[in-house]
């Protein structure tokens, strides 16, 4: 049977994410967990950026909606995660029905404002939440459970959110993949074509935006259960730009790229903030570098590297970053 | 409401405004001629601010402190245009939204690196401290008339540039056809830096105004940049006159919904009414026009 190379290399990606707990160190497991989380709401930022070529910087509120409705519910005694969790995801896709509906309206510059207001919105509304800590944020008793299994053991939250991530990567790539997907990309490239020929591009860029907010609030349920603490923290603008820039890190239109990016973000943070309380001031020049002087992220990268000793023909090159 | 109150409310409203006006004339201008969104600009705001405090420990006088600060400032916004921006003409929205997120993130550091991280406060110049009465039994501090009037100064010069100077009206051809200003053989790059010189010189006279108001710290200028960019969405985007409309309305708006709201849905519910109530007046906006009530760019 003749895998390709990229085949070979999915599977091996999965394989060393299985054998993360092996290592016996908790810690690795837990920041590996964090991974998974971050690298799943990069994930729902690539659909609206490197597939709907839409700019949003207002990703962290629907990350935070599904937070909330998680910490919120489970203080109210709903320990379930098949409860807990469908419901912070409907709670999340609801707000990205509102707020989406809204700021499809504007285009491009204005898009990207109006999700970056909207987004700041939400975070002032937990903030005003004063039941729930206001500024402070609240803790959660305990992780939730699943089907009767306990998440509270670090390792079996890790597979699970590992499990969910692969399971959210590969319905992603169906949807970019299905006809859905072919008007999403058809709008990115020529948004007038597509009216033209009589597809409404507003419907679909909504849906996309909405599928987008469940997959953050998914993964906002996730961060709640890793964290046992919830704040307004997670709304903030920062936490938007931090999605975006992990996209970008690991080359958005990739769906896999992003949890590279998640992951390259996340260990630059850990390793700089052993030697410095101040990573962020070398962190933001290296964005800067980033968008200036790198044409392509890490897995654009590894794809290359990959093609270039492929055999069998190219399979379909990475798509372009969000066009204009 | 009491009149008192109303007029007092008003006053505030009119100089929260004027600040945002200070903050949306460079992002909006950055924009109309650049084509560039600068979420750096912020950073700006609140390098007004520390450069101040800065310049008053040295100078220990106000007189000389503020033109030195906005020097410092403009200086700031010039190595940040030529460094970073210049680059990003031409780039797609993404690629100007992540490197002006990274220098935000790397001036929020910096600050606390130079600073450090606990919040700094600013003194009211000594002449403007006090109230004054501008209205029987109105009592209103100085030095908030004397901002609004600073503010309004500002607008004066602004205007006064636009309409009367070779540079206004480069600034204005360039925002109404770039490449036609271009091809009469203007110097484009000096006009970029000058457009980008002067948006930082007010940003940071706002930052500096506000200093005495709020305190000096990380962060500072982030709130206030978003919510200059709901004035923008609400004025129209690339227009001065839509800045300081939709900066006014904001300005007025945030303060009145602020003492008017927790009154009238009590004051649990008000808290998160009052953060909500300006982003509903813009998705109001919204649904009223796709382009704000005075946009000059269309698309």
């Amino acid at each position: 049977m003749a895998l390709s190379r990229r085949t070979i290399l999915h599977l091996a990606l999965i394989a060393a994410a299985l054998a993360v707990p092996l290592s016996g160190d908790i810690y690795y497991t837990r920041f590996a967990t964090q991974i998974a989380m971050y690298g799943m709401a990069a994930v729902s930022c690539d659909l609206l950026l490197g597939y709907g070529g839409l700019v949003t910087f207002g990703q962290a509120a629907f990350f935070g909606v599904g937070a909330y409705v998680t910490g919120i519910l489970t203080n109210a005694g709903y320990h379930d995660a098949l409860v807990v969790w469908p419901a912070a995801i409907a709670a999340a896709a609801l707000a990205g029905l509102a707020i989406g509906a809204l700021s499809l309206r504007a285009q491009g510059f204005q898009f990207i404002m109006v999700t970056l207001a909207f987004g700041q919105m939400s975070y002032y509304i937990a903030q005003a939440l004063r039941a729930y800590g206001g500024d402070n944020g609240f803790t959660m008793p305990r992780r939730n459970t699943l089907a009767g299994m306990s998440l509270a053991n670090h390792v079996i939250l890790y597979y699970v959110s590992l499990a969910l991530l692969v399971i959210v990567l590969f319905l992603a790539w169906r949807l970019v993949n299905s006809q859905f997907g072919m008007v999403i990309r058809g709008r990115r490239d020529n948004e007038r074509r597509l009216a033209a020929i009589g597809i409404p591009p507003f419907r679909y860029k909504l849906a996309l935006f909405v599928i987008s907010a469940a997959i953050a609030g998914l993964a906002g349920a996730l961060m709640a259960n890793h964290a046992r603490f919830v704040s307004p923290a997670l709304l903030s603008f920062q936490v938007s730009g931090q999605f975006l820039a992990m996209v970008i890190l690991g080359s958005a239109g990739t769906l896999i790229g992003p949890v590279f990016g998640a992951a390259i973000y996340l260990v630059f943070q850990q390793v700089l903030s052993d030697y410095t309380d101040h990573w962020m001031i070398f962190f933001g020049p290296l964005l800067v570098a980033r968008v200036l002087f790198v044409k392509e992220g890490v897995w654009g990268m590894i794809l290359q590297a990959v093609k270039a000793h492929e055999a069998t023909p190219a399979p379909v090159p990475a798509e372009e970053g969000a066009a204009e | 409401m009491t009149l008192a109150l109303f007029i007092e409310q008003l006053f505030n409203g009119v100089q929260f405004g004027l600040m945002l006006f200070l903050m949306a004339v460079g992002v909006t201008l950055v924009f109309g001629i650049m084509r560039v969104i600068n979420l750096a600009h912020g950073s700006l705001f609140m390098a007004g601010g520390y450069l101040l405090v800065a310049c008053l420990n040295v100078t220990h006088s106000y007189w000389l402190a503020v033109p030195l600060a906005v020097l410092g400032t403009v200086v700031v916004g010039a190595a940040m245009e030529i460094l970073v921006l210049r680059p990003l003409y031409g780039r797609g929205h993404l690629d100007q939204v992540l490197a002006t997120f990274g220098l935000t993130m790397f001036f929020n550091e910096a600050v606390v690196v130079i600073w450090g991280r606990l919040p700094l406060n600013v003194a009211i110049p000594g002449p403007l401290d006090g109230s004054l009465e501008i209205f029987p039994g109105v009592h209103y501090p100085v030095y908030r008339l004397a901002i609004t009037g600073a503010a309004l100064a500002c607008g004066a010069i602004l205007y006064v540039v636009m309409v009367h100077t070779r540079l206004g009206a480069l600034i204005r051809a360039g925002s109404d056809k770039r490449e036609m200003v271009e091809a009469l053989g203007v110097n484009i790059g000096f006009l970029y830096t000058a457009v980008f010189g002067l948006g930082a010189a007010f940003a940071g006279f706002a930052g500096m105004l506000t200093g005495p108001l709020l305190s000096v710290e990380t962060g500072m200028g982030d709130p206030i940049l978003i919510l200059t960019l709901v004035c923008i969405v609400i004025g129209g985007t690339g227009s001065i006159r839509g800045a300081l409309a939709g900066a006014l309305i904001i300005g007025i708006f945030d303060t009145f919904s602020r003492v008017l709201l927790p009154q009238i849905v009590g004051l649990t519910a008000g808290t998160a009414v009052v953060g909500m109530a300006d982003y509903v007046l813009m998705a109001l906006v919204l649904i009223y026009s796709r382009t704000g009530l005075f946009a000059a760019y269309r698309g």
